[in-house]
């Protein structure tokens, strides 16, 4: 009998979270100013979801972890020079846009479709894992429509703790409102967990494993299918970046005991 | 002609929640700027008829509900197939409902079962003609797109503080009761109950007033050279408890609780605001000891005045992204503060 989990990792690239970004309208649609020449990283919760099925992994004797990473080829190869240290997968990449602003429908089907062709994944031991929303749509859907597509119908969102019974029972533990978690068990796989930040910090870069990785990684982009993402019906109006300015008045050189009186004032009016 | 349906489900004591009112709020008044369009309820809960009946008066035509002890508690199997029916049996063409957790899982899943489309954390709407366009934010709220689609049904979900809630007398309704039977593959999850997260206090108050941000530089040595963890601690604390307010950190602030460093046992990654954490929704907000690096102004998007302590007159708080920056040191001020509170 089969043992372990196999783990199949949703995540892609997003602009550096300190880059200034630009939108521009396209022939297609809107996109990024410089968009392809914006350094890239791995989505963070898409990141946190990979460094914990690489955890669980490394606890369950015959698991084994998929990234599935839809972006242009070009920008997917410089990022797997980077995540490649920090955890054992087998990349799965499919060639299209990371765009925010490409249609979740139509990224969930390139994706499911993606999945659906991994040689030996076993399905009865699926743990479809990926981030809680990105930091490009930032709309938390695709996770559960490719757990959808996949037909699983036990679904987690924004999880932050996974934990495996001897008997095979997954505790899930969700954020809710209220700075609480919602528990929950689940009689094992298939599921769905959309990960928040998880428990584990970032593991150091482990230049072993991204030697062994990256074995894989080239083929993989090589081979990797093209994916033209339709947004059937969808037409953007306007794209902007908010204007946020604000008028800051500085106090300083002020008796403490003025500034706690204004403050107090203020948080009481 | 659209058909509008606003979807809810109970909260733990079977009414609505404040959320939910105020999506609702939206729904009647999207129904009012669209000519000839329909509006309908729909909610799922252990028992609805509390809930239906404290929103029976906003003048939806026609009302369903799935009721029942597999649907009282959040769980996606029963959730989305309640939803669905009562999608299927609205005829919905746009669906309204509020940005909760419990939907927020959901709810995608529900589009994807009825070949329609999504869009979560919907900021505003306006109708142009009869075309409805919705306001929702990209890439962490670095952009705000307006935008519209063709494709029905259309679900909408609305965050908090959008809309006021709504309110209006009872009226007698005709509640179409659906009956959706869950087979044992849909009741593969069980939902235990609740967790506190490790903590001695519970800091996170959606519904506060003020958002207390809380910056790195509490951890850090102070003008004694001296770190003064238990004195921050005691400071924060006292704070939170006289302002009745909600607590937010910076990402470095919990990152290094979460690598082991012994820091605020009161804080997690749940109270991380920014572009990795939560972007809450406060009337006011005051930032002590954080520069307001761009990531982190991420999460003040919807904080109505801002205000920041800090001892550098130059920070990222001065450049535009608050309202006051008090140059001082944040220890003795927030004792003072909260004595005057």
């Amino acid at each position: 009998m089969s043992t372990g989990f196999h783990v199949v990792v949703l995540g892609s690239l997003v602009p550096d979270m300190l880059q200034t970004l630009e939108p521009v309208q396209g022939p297609a649609g809107p996109g990024l100013k410089n968009e392809l020449m914006l350094p890239a990283v791995l989505d963070p919760w898409a990141a946190h979801a990979l460094f914990e099925a690489a955890h669980l992994a490394s606890q369950h004797a015959g698991s084994k972890v998929w990234l599935v990473s839809l972006g242009p080829k070009a920008k997917l190869q410089q990022l797997m020079m980077s995540i490649a240290q920090k955890a054992p997968f087998e990349l799965v990449a499919v060639d299209g846009s990371a765009s925010g602003f490409a249609d979740a429908f139509a990224v969930a089907e390139a994706l499911a479709g993606a999945i659906e062709k991994i040689a030996g994944l076993d399905r009865s031991r699926l743990l479809l894992f990926g981030g809680c929303a990105s930091a490009s749509r930032d709309a938390g859907t695709v996770v559960q429509m490719v757990g959808e597509r996949l037909g699983i119908a036990d679904q987690f969102l924004a999880a932050d703790e996974l934990r495996v019974s001897p008997d095979g029972m997954l505790t899930v533990l969700e954020r809710v409102e209220g700075g609480r978690y919602l528990v929950s068990d689940v009689a094992g796989p298939p599921c769905v967990v959309a990960w928040a930040t998880g428990n584990l910090p970032e593991p150091p870069n482990n230049p072993q494993v991204g030697m062994l990785n990256m074995r894989g990684i080239m083929p993989a982009l090589q081979k990797a299918a093209s994916a033209p993402l339709a947004s059937t019906g969808t037409t953007y109006v306007s794209v902007e970046v908010p204007k946020q300015d604000r008028k800051t008045r500085i106090v300083k050189d002020v008796p403490l005991d003025d500034m706690a009186r204004e403050i107090a004032d203020w948080i009481k009016a | 002609m659209e058909t509008i349906l606003f979807l809810a489900h109970t909260d733990d004591d079977g009414a609505l929640g404040r959320v939910a009112l105020e999506a609702l709020t939206g729904a009647t008044q999207l129904r009012s700027q669209m000519p000839g369009a329909k509006l309908a309820f729909g909610i799922l809960g252990a028992d609805t008829a509390t809930a239906t009946q404290s929103a029976s008066g906003c003048g939806a035509d026609a009302f369903y509900a799935v009721a029942g002890v597999d649907f009282a508690a959040s769980r996606y199997a029963s959730d989305a197939a309640a939803l669905e029916a009562i999608c299927r049996a609205a005829g919905a063409t746009i669906v309204v409902a509020p940005a909760t957790a419990r939907f927020n899982r959901v709810m995608p899943g529900v589009a994807q079962r009825l070949n329609g489309r999504i869009d979560t954390h919907v900021s505003g709407f306006t109708v142009n003609g009869d075309e409805l366009r919705v306001q929702r934010g990209f890439y962490r709220q670095r952009m705000v797109a307006t935008l519209t689609r063709s494709v029905r049904p259309w679900f909408l979900t609305v965050d908090g503080g959008v809309f006021q809630p709504w309110a209006g007398a009872s009226a007698a309704v005709s509640v179409q009761m659906l009956d959706v039977t869950l087979g044992d593959a849909l009741r593969r999850t069980t939902v235990t109950g609740y967790q506190a997260p490790e903590a001695n206090a519970q800091t996170i108050r959606p519904d506060a007033n003020l958002l207390f941000v809380a910056g790195v530089g509490w951890t850090k040595k102070q003008s004694d050279g001296q770190v003064h963890l238990d004195e921050a601690a005691s400071a924060i604390l006292g704070f939170l408890d006289k302002a009745s307010a909600s607590l937010g950190s910076s990402k470095s602030l919990v990152d290094q609780s979460s690598e082991g460093h012994n820091v605020f046992s009161f804080m997690s990654h749940l109270n991380q605001v920014g572009q990795t954490g939560a972007t809450p929704r406060h009337p006011k907000g005051l930032s002590t000891c954080c520069h307001g690096e761009e990531p982190h102004v991420v999460g003040w998007r919807f904080i109505g005045e801002r205000r920041a302590i800090n001892l550098d007159a130059n920070c990222g708080w001065a450049q535009g992204k608050a309202d006051v920056v008090y140059v001082a040191d944040a220890f003795e001020l927030v004792r003072k503060i909260t004595k005057l509170l």
